[in-house]
């Protein structure tokens, strides 16, 4: 432990670029991913639900828009509907003589309405696919109980497409984390942008990027056991009994 | 029809870069992938380990971190060699990082390690009578992976592999933001020198599902190629 710690002293003694500032500059960019990574999941996941339930009823009128949703925003890069959504906010007329355009006029809250559209759409198609794959004698079932459409998916088909869906929702996780690196080109400073400013401030492209990279690792691998430990949880169930 | 005000060409130009850029990472991403396949399945120890490293890093950090990592990263690192080699031999060269050869090079080192994991499963599932009757006929092992490891991998691959290039396709316009011009970038310069950012962005998301539906579509046609001889299989698969 002395050792590790004289070596640790050394380590950073002749080290410039890290010092209280730039830690700092991380610390708020880790704070900012997370809140714009965490806010768009949670407003996306309540978005998904109803629309995955939507998404799969038999009237063309209900289910044609939200196709049409999830196909352009899973059709098309992240990049170009943040571009979208924070150079067209201006133009829609009037909008800068309202309340609106305070919120609006930060780049945090055109990207958080990106990401959250964006992963509301994958969610929607994961949930849909779940809720496809429920089986038939759970609906049946159901059914023979008397359920009405309604108890039936609050009852039944929901609870185990949610788990059903677990697996790939994580994914989905890992996946918005990664996207909202792209946030710091509308000039939000989250870890990407602490690191992008790190780097143009002392011309130090291993230093500020490999440091960012490990942060993101250690955050993916917090998700990824997160998720490990729920699906052990909740899909008990489903392993092979010994 | 929409007003492009002359930036009409520009943009076919940056959609070229696009699918030029899209085409050739994914050809380094097979071949890296194939490579990370071999390496995680071989006996060696060191190899697989390396392929463990090499996915697991590269899946843990977002796209944007690794290109500016490569691409500012990368051209310190070539001047250091550089300026080595100066010092050391009193060779003087200077390479200057291209922005294109970047692109290619990050992405396709990015998508290699999520192809690797794609084909490691399709190889994992072919039947391993088929590559002992491929002994018993005395094949040799690069003939055996010609004619029966591969073509009957790519039917289990195939479904991932058009998941994978869907996601490369979009990554692509990553390359705007360290300043490679494809659609994307005109697109934006374009919005910011005119102020109307729907007349040129909204194009560029049609050719981005354009592009994605010509895709889809090939891949449907692969899939049924490589799905000869399995009847049931192409039921369950559509």
């Amino acid at each position: 432990m002395e050792q590790l710690n004289i070596w640790f002293t050394n380590l950073l003694a002749d080290n410039t670029i890290f010092n209280a500032q730039t830690l700092e500059y991380y610390a708020e960019g880790l704070a900012t991913t997370v809140q714009l990574v965490f806010l768009s999941l949670v407003i996306g996941l309540v978005m998904a639900v109803p629309l995955a339930i939507a998404r799969g009823s038999r009237r063309k009128w209900i289910k044609m828009p939200i196709f049409f949703y999830t196909y352009i925003f899973r059709g098309t890069p992240l990049l170009i509907q943040l571009y979208i959504i924070y150079y067209g906010v201006v133009f829609i007329d009037g909008i800068q003589d309202t309340w609106l355009w305070l919120i609006l006029e930060e780049p945090f809250y055109p990207a958080l309405i990106a990401f959250t559209l964006n992963t509301a759409a994958y969610t929607t198609e994961i949930f849909h696919g779940a809720i496809k794959a429920t089986s038939k004698g759970e609906i049946e079932a159901a059914r023979a109980y008397g359920m009405s459409r309604g108890l039936m998916m609050r009852r039944i088909i929901l609870p185990s497409a949610f788990r059903r869906a677990l697996p790939a929702y994580g994914n989905e996780v890992i996946f918005m984390l990664h996207a909202s690196a792209i946030a710091s080109v509308v000039t939000i400073m989250d870890l990407t942008g602490a690191a992008r400013l790190v780097y143009a401030r002392y011309y130090a492209p291993f230093d500020a990027f490999l440091f960012v990279a490990m942060l993101y690792l250690c955050l993916t691998f917090a998700i990824l056991y997160l998720f490990r430990y729920l699906e052990k949880r909740m899909l008990a169930h489903l392993r092979p009994q010994s | 029809m929409i007003d492009l005000q002359g930036y009409g060409p520009r943009l076919l130009e940056g959609a070229l870069v696009t699918i030029e850029l899209a085409v050739l990472s994914l050809l380094l991403a097979v071949i890296l992938g194939l490579l990370t396949a071999s390496a995680k399945m071989s006996r060696s120890w060191i190899l697989h380990r390396i392929g463990t490293l090499y996915t697991t890093v590269i899946r843990g950090v977002p796209d944007l971190v690794l290109m500016l990592l490569l691409f500012f990263g990368g051209q310190m690192g070539i001047n250091l060699v550089t300026d080595w080699l100066y010092y050391q031999f009193d060779i003087d060269i200077f390479i200057n990082v291209n922005e294109f050869i970047a692109g290619v090079v990050t992405i396709g080192l990015i998508f290699g390690a999520y192809m690797g994991e794609t084909f490691r499963g399709a190889f994992l599932a072919v039947d391993s009578g088929q590559i002992e009757a491929g002994r018993a006929y005395g094949m040799s092992e690069g003939l055996m992976f010609r004619r029966i490891r591969f073509p009957q991998m790519m039917r289990h691959a195939l479904p991932g592999l058009s998941n994978n290039w869907m996601v490369l396709l979009k990554t692509t316009a990553l390359v705007s933001i360290i300043g490679l011009t494809d659609m994307v970038r005109v697109a934006a310069e374009a919005s910011k020198a005119t102020h109307e950012p729907f007349t040129f962005l909204i194009p560029v998301a049609v050719i981005y599902l354009l592009i994605a539906s010509v895709s889809e579509w090939i891949f449907a046609r692969l899939q049924k190629r490589y799905n000869v001889g399995f009847g049931e299989a192409d039921e369950w698969n559509n």
